[in-house]
């Protein structure tokens, strides 16, 4: 059977030389993010040529994204928080494009290395931390302290509070980055299911219509988890930042 | 036991806390569906949250799967 983990290898396509003894490289990582950022790129600029009031197709396309975004954003995060839709929406559109690009045959899935995942997620968190401090001081710190608590509780609760505060970047990485890794070990491990039946002769290739309904279905599934992943993403964005707009909850 | 298959072992286990979330993320979406039957013309609205419930959940079940790869990958 094909070897599931290969398709997360990355290959150096043009070496760049060396600093402090690592290699600097251009990698099918870097080839396909630059695919992913010309991509959503020209669809924006393309989509919004020749705008219409009565939008075509591609025009629609392109004001449903952002609608979309701008509703989720103002729901979470209140009118105030459009002044990061730019972040968001950039932030949006690499995850769903990234992911996306991933349901490719032959392609490479850069959400799927969590180095990517938590770059997006450290910039998302000290965006949160330097505009929370900047703008409200040490007021910020009232994220940690719940309103309406009783005094005996409330040093267990910051604890809990400062806990859960931590593991924001984690989990926001994590989450993204295992979502993508094992729906494509899945992906491949149930076609190499069907590759090695079909290999034993016309019972096994009968045996192998099973597996091979499951890859479908699933791969139908791969392209709902990228949608609803690169959602959370932009949902725990909203939250995250609306909680360094409006410390005091 | 030689430190090898106690790492796989501890592997293996760490996974069934994911177990955990799939009851926890089942929960949600249950009783996001019972409420929508209720009152269908309500849930629309309540997507977000159901979607926000859904990613703190499962992000206990992603810790598992985190330890599990710590486990057979960093130890």
């Amino acid at each position: 059977m094909a070897d599931p983990i290969h398709q997360f290898e990355i290959k150096n396509i043009v070496s760049l030389g060396e600093i402090g003894g690592a290699e600097i490289a251009f990698t099918n990582s870097a080839a396909f993010m630059f695919a992913t950022v010309a991509t959503i790129f020209l669809f924006l600029v393309l989509a919004t040529q020749g705008r219409t009031l009565i939008p075509g197709r591609w025009q629609s396309l392109a004001e449903l994204s952002y609608e979309f975004v701008a509703t989720t954003v103002r729901q979470s995060a209140g009118n105030e928080g459009m002044r990061f839709f730019p972040l968001i929406f950039s932030l949006f559109m690499f995850v769903l494009v990234a992911n996306l690009f991933g349901m490719l045959p032959y392609a490479f899935t850069v959400t799927s290395h969590i180095i990517i995942t938590f770059g997006l997620a450290a910039i998302v968190i000290l965006t949160v931390i330097l505009y929370g401090f900047f703008n409200h001081g040490a007021g910020f710190l009232k994220i940690l302290v719940p309103q309406g608590i009783p005094m005996v509780l409330l040093p267990l609760v910051v604890g809990i509070e400062i806990i859960s505060f931590l593991s924001r970047p984690i989990s926001l990485s994590v989450r993204l980055f295992a979502n993508m890794l094992a729906g494509h070990i899945t992906l491949k491990v149930f076609a190499g299911f069907v590759a090695g039946l079909s290999g034993i002769g016309a019972l096994g290739v009968a045996g192998a219509a099973l597996p091979l309904a499951l890859t479908v279905a699933l791969t139908g599934f791969e392209f709902f988890v990228a949608f609803i992943q690169a959602y959370v993403f932009t949902l725990l964005t909203c939250l995250y930042l609306n909680d360094a707009l409006h410390p005091g909850h | 036991m030689e430190a090898e298959a106690a790492k796989f072992l501890g592997a293996g286990l760490a996974t069934l806390g994911m177990g955990g979330a799939a009851i926890g993320v089942a929960n949600i979406f249950s009783s996001y569906l019972a409420g929508a039957l209720r009152n269908p013309s309500a849930a629309d609205g309540q997507f977000a949250r159901l979607i926000f419930g859904f990613a703190v959940t499962e992000a206990l079940g992603i810790f598992s799967l985190l330890v599990a790869l710590l486990l057979l990958f960093a130890v």
